[in-house]
């Protein structure tokens, strides 16, 4: 074996070694000051803005105030996951990212349905049951 | 070529039972909690959500909230979650005082999201907005509380391993141990951004 295969070899074995290590430890990586410091630089700008535009009042249509908010929140929460909680696609073979996407559809399937169901209840109250109507406040 | 051929019935079958480290689960069990939490959330959202409206000819979240307070309190939360990406990154330099020291900061600024927290609870309650006030308030209190719940039993929990490194120093369990309540304190700060997103700031517009 000439110098250099032996070389190669031990750099690989060293890799591996790395590689398996690293698997063990927690499954995750755990970032870099860069990564952290983009990760909260994004949220404190992406958290500014929401609290900027309410507090100044809005814009003059609520749904577009409303509408940027939600919008700079889902973007927050995903820089959150990216850079703080490390997701990715990678860490315990996929499993991290299964569980993820299992949540976030049942969350949906939860929120939307509890919101839609119950206006619909609401606004389909018989009018004698309905408060707003009685002037018992709503 | 003969590795090859040693190897190739593991592609479809264990030849031998193949061994974990302990706690090589740990991760993605912990991940698992934390989405059964973030479904407990989900919930408490909804129910947000529904009532968040209904306040029985009581006080409305413009009566009551205080945005600047909420700023700072998200700042704290969002300083928390900066500085124990700094201890995890100590840790991973095997930097036991780093470690110790980005953790203190950690619970500093956490023990202040605690206490700002409770100052507008306390408040609330003394303006007679307290949860029985209206679903809107009941609804708010469980949200609300059960999320300073959480960052609380995170506090304790950020002891309890401050205690536990600076007495055994950072062994692979505290290393396991400070990954997972890293996972818990940022899914806490993930939480809190749809709190101050939907609680306060839309109930304010």
């Amino acid at each position: 074996m000439t110098s250099i295969e032996a070389q190669g070899d031990k750099h690989h074995a060293q890799r591996r070694a790395e590689a398996h290590g690293d698997h063990h430890d927690d499954g995750h990586d755990h970032g870099s000051f860069r990564s952290y410091m983009t990760g909260f630089i994004l949220s404190v700008i992406l958290t500014a803005i929401p609290f900027a535009i309410v507090m100044g009042g809005g814009f003059e249509s609520r749904f577009l105030t409303a509408a940027v908010v939600v919008g700079m929140a889902i973007v927050q929460i995903l820089v959150h996951m990216v850079y703080f909680l490390h997701m990715n696609t990678r860490s315990d073979e996929g499993w991290t990212m299964m569980a993820l996407i299992f949540t976030v559809v049942i969350l949906v399937i939860v929120l939307a349905g509890s919101l839609w169901v119950m206006y619909h209840m609401n606004t389909n109250m018989m009018p004698q049951m309905n408060h707003e109507a009685l002037g018992l406040g709503s | 070529m003969s590795t090859v051929t040693q190897q190739a019935p593991g592609d479809f079958w264990e030849v031998e039972p193949h061994h974990h480290h302990e706690g090589a689960s740990t991760s993605i069990g912990f991940w698992v909690y934390l989405m059964s939490d973030c479904l407990m959330f989900a919930i408490l959202f909804a129910t947000f959500g529904v009532l968040g409206a209904s306040y029985a000819a009581g006080p409305g979240p413009k009566d009551l909230f205080d945005l600047e307070l909420v700023a700072l309190n998200t700042a704290f939360l969002l300083l928390s979650s900066i500085t124990y990406g700094f201890a995890m990154l100590a840790m991973v330099k095997n930097n036991k005082n780093g470690t110790l020291g980005w953790l203190a900061v950690t619970l500093v600024f956490g023990l202040a999201f605690l206490g700002v927290e409770l100052y507008e609870f306390n408040h609330l309650i003394h303006l007679g907005a307290g949860p029985q006030r209206s679903a809107f308030l009941s609804s708010f209190f469980a949200l609300v509380g059960t999320h300073g719940l959480h960052v609380a039993f995170g506090c304790l929990w950020l002891v309890t391993l401050m205690i536990q490194v600076s007495q055994r120093g950072l062994i692979p369990a505290n290393r396991r141990r400070l990954s997972c309540l890293s996972m818990f304190w940022h899914f806490l700060d993930v939480i809190w951004i749809g709190v101050f997103t939907f609680v306060y700031l839309l109930g304010m517009i």
